[in-house]
């Protein structure tokens, strides 16, 4: 073997270790944030009862919580999904080409402001314009138990925070589903055309269909962000730990990620680890989305949809 | 983008309404009604409402008349995908326009130049806290980057078999980690250590790292992979070792993508208040050293300010809508750059 092959292999093997060792390493990050979890919220698990916040058990602390949780990220779901389908056949399909672009640039933007900034929009113009549509909502529609009243004056209710969820998981969503959208077979698209049909309905029997699963994986990744989305919960909400499901009082559920960020500054010894706890089961819970999000996509594109 | 098959539009020579149809009704009713809700004294906010219905009716009714039931659903359903769109562009103009009109009363000077140390109402400013955040940032970027671009590099160009699936997938996953729990990580890690009482500005960078890496990795993946083969074939027949292809002609290819996608990724991480909330702690002076105590930074400055004022209130809150406004014009110059990059260079950004 010459001096320049042994050079040239020791620096092959030098380099595709170093590539390993950093694909290796997240996943030791990962398993770190998971063991580094666990073991400070271990405490929490095995401490009696009475030592605990409010003196009964940890599923009693948690539940509430994982309550306002998901019925924050529901509505936030339910406004953005629709919403995002519409921007994105709207960048897709409908838009004259130049401002298609442009559109795109938009949407992106959203992505990029910073969560603590819809959260103090959320509370200084959304809440104060939400007041009067709340209050209609108490007076006409109270006998539904989602506007049960009575109607918050300050505007700090679910209702907003979940619209403003919904605002920043828009652009996930939208994003996906741009993405396939703009994928959608020429030929199948023309073919329809061929056959006379209005281009609404080349979409919605041509390019909804392709692109139904995509839309599925892209609302899971969605909700996943909506879960753990802390600050503008935490700006938004007064919470006080009740469980309803009244959407526009001013009593409301607080969510795992904002009560972590509001109690932790202020928490030492085991609620810390009650907190991390906390922490652990809103991992799980995102975790779990995500791998079912990927488990769609996944199965998307071997079946060749891409 | 909208590369979608041409249809041809019925017009006034074919049996259907005439061009610009759409545009016309809605630019006829926003007027209509909109003299209507000046003479009412309604708001701009009912204003728009109406028009929104009334186009909707207008096209159907016009259209129905003229064209037929199928083609008035698509008209519909245009109209209606159009103002959707606007429905969920209106919150980032009223966002921004908010952000920058409040924030223009405190950003001067004193604001961008000076600490809160010794401020008790008036003045003060956030330079400590833009000086933590630029430092947090920046230690978490260097460490992400040289990562980031490993791991891409080991996904595109080495991996293969279970190991490589097993990256990806949990690239995906760690995609989906929440701020806040990324912020608990870096915590659980420091507190092991050094106890529960800890905050220090590099407790953030890691967790800000755990939040880059994996947008890094999939920007960077991206890239590589658009680098054609031939230009790595064209380099090993001249007896290149694939390390040097990799550094000497793959990477340059790819440069300025990866660069657009690490940018895309700062800007991400640049406002993440949660994360910084439980590790940094706050401080009212400046502290450019991440290795000691608590360091001030924007988001939390942001938080603290408008969560919790002091008396009077309307000194802290402006400092919060300065603090928001100059946080904005950070991510934008980013957003921007790497765009510009990206167009400068010809990069294809999917994300």
């Amino acid at each position: 073997m010459s001096g320049t092959n042994g050079y040239r292999r020791l620096g092959d093997r030098a380099f595709a270790g170093l590539a390993t060792g950093a694909g290796v390493l997240i996943l030791i990050v990962l398993a770190g944030v998971a063991a580094f979890l666990i073991s400070e919220a271990a405490p929490a698990f095995v401490a009696p009862a009475s030592d605990l916040p409010d003196g009964e058990s940890l599923a009693r602390y948690v539940w509430p919580l994982v309550f306002g949780t998901v019925l924050s990220a529901t509505i936030a779901i339910l406004i953005a999904v629709p919403m995002a389908i519409a921007v994105a056949l709207f960048t897709s399909h409908l838009a004259p080409r130049p401002i298609a672009l442009s559109v795109s640039y938009l949407t992106d933007l959203l992505a990029a402001i910073p969560s603590i900034i819809y959260g103090i929009w959320g509370i200084a113009v959304l809440g104060p314009a939400s007041v009067p549509a709340t209050q209609w909502l108490a007076d006409h529609l109270g006998f539904i138990p989602l506007f049960e009243g009575p109607a918050s004056t300050t505007g700090r209710t679910m209702l907003v925070a979940g619209m403003v969820l919904a605002l920043m998981i828009l652009p996930i969503i939208s994003a996906v589903a741009r993405e396939v959208f703009s994928q959608t077979p020429k030929g199948l698209q023309e073919s329809a055309l061929a056959l006379g049909a209005t281009r609404w309905e080349m979409i919605r029997m041509v390019v909804l269909p392709f692109g139904r699963s995509a839309v599925v994986a892209g609302s899971m990744l969605g909700l996943g962000r909506a879960l753990g989305e802390t600050m503008a919960v935490t700006i938004i909400l007064s919470v006080s730990g009740v469980i309803t499901f009244d959407l526009i009082s001013s009593e409301n559920p607080s969510t795992i990620a904002a009560n972590i960020a509001l109690q932790f500054p202020e928490s030492s010894g085991l609620d810390l680890n009650v907190l991390i706890a906390t922490g652990l089961v809103l991992f799980a819970i995102t975790l779990a989305v995500n791998i079912a999000a990927r488990t769609v996509i996944g199965r998307r594109e071997a079946a060749g949809g891409r | 983008m909208a590369d979608s098959a041409v249809s041809i539009p019925l017009g006034e020579g074919n049996g259907g309404l005439p061009p610009r149809a759409n545009l016309t009704v809605g630019a006829f009713v926003a007027i209509a009604s909109g003299a209507l809700s000046f003479t009412l004294g309604l708001g701009p906010f009912v204003w728009l409402s109406i028009t929104g219905f009334l186009s909707l009716v207008a096209i159907s009714a016009w259209s129905l008349a003229v064209e037929g039931r199928r083609r008035a659903r698509d008209r519909v359903m245009t109209v209606l995908v159009f103002e959707v769109f606007a429905l969920a562009m209106a919150p980032l103009a009223s966002l921004i326009y908010t952000v920058v009109s409040e924030g223009l009363a405190r950003f001067d000077g004193e604001f961008l130049t000076s600490s809160m140390r010794g401020i008790l109402a008036d003045g003060g400013g956030a330079f400590h806290a833009a000086a933590g955040t630029f430092v947090i940032t920046a230690v978490a970027t260097l460490g992400a980057v040289p990562v980031g671009v490993l791991a891409a590099i080991y996904l595109v160009e080495y991996g293969n078999g279970r190991l490589k699936r097993a990256i990806t997938f949990f690239v995906d996953v760690m995609m989906g980690i929440p701020s806040i729990v990324a912020g608990l990580f870096a915590f659980a890690l420091f507190a092991l250590f050094f106890g529960p009482g800890i905050r220090l500005g590099v407790m953030g960078s890691v967790a800000l790292m755990v939040l880059m890496i994996p947008i890094v990795i999939r920007a960077t993946e991206e890239m590589l992979r658009v680098v054609p083969d031939s230009l790595r074939e064209a380099s090993y027949a001249l007896g290149v070792p694939k390390w040097l292809t990799i550094l000497k002609v793959v990477l340059p290819t790819a440069l300025a993508g990866i660069v657009t996608g690490v940018m895309l990724a700062i800007a991400r991480v640049i406002g993440e208040t949660a994360p910084l909330l439980i590790t940094t702690g706050s401080i009212d002076s400046t502290n450019l050293n991440p290795f000691d105590g608590r360091m001030a930074n924007l988001p939390v400055f942001v938080y603290q300010e408008y969560k919790f004022p002091g008396v009077p209130p309307e000194a802290y809150i402006e400092r919060a809508w300065a603090g928001a406004l100059l946080l904005i014009v950070m991510v934008m110059a980013l957003f921007l750059t790497a765009r510009l990059i990206a167009r400068r260079y010809g990069v294809e950004i999917r994300r």
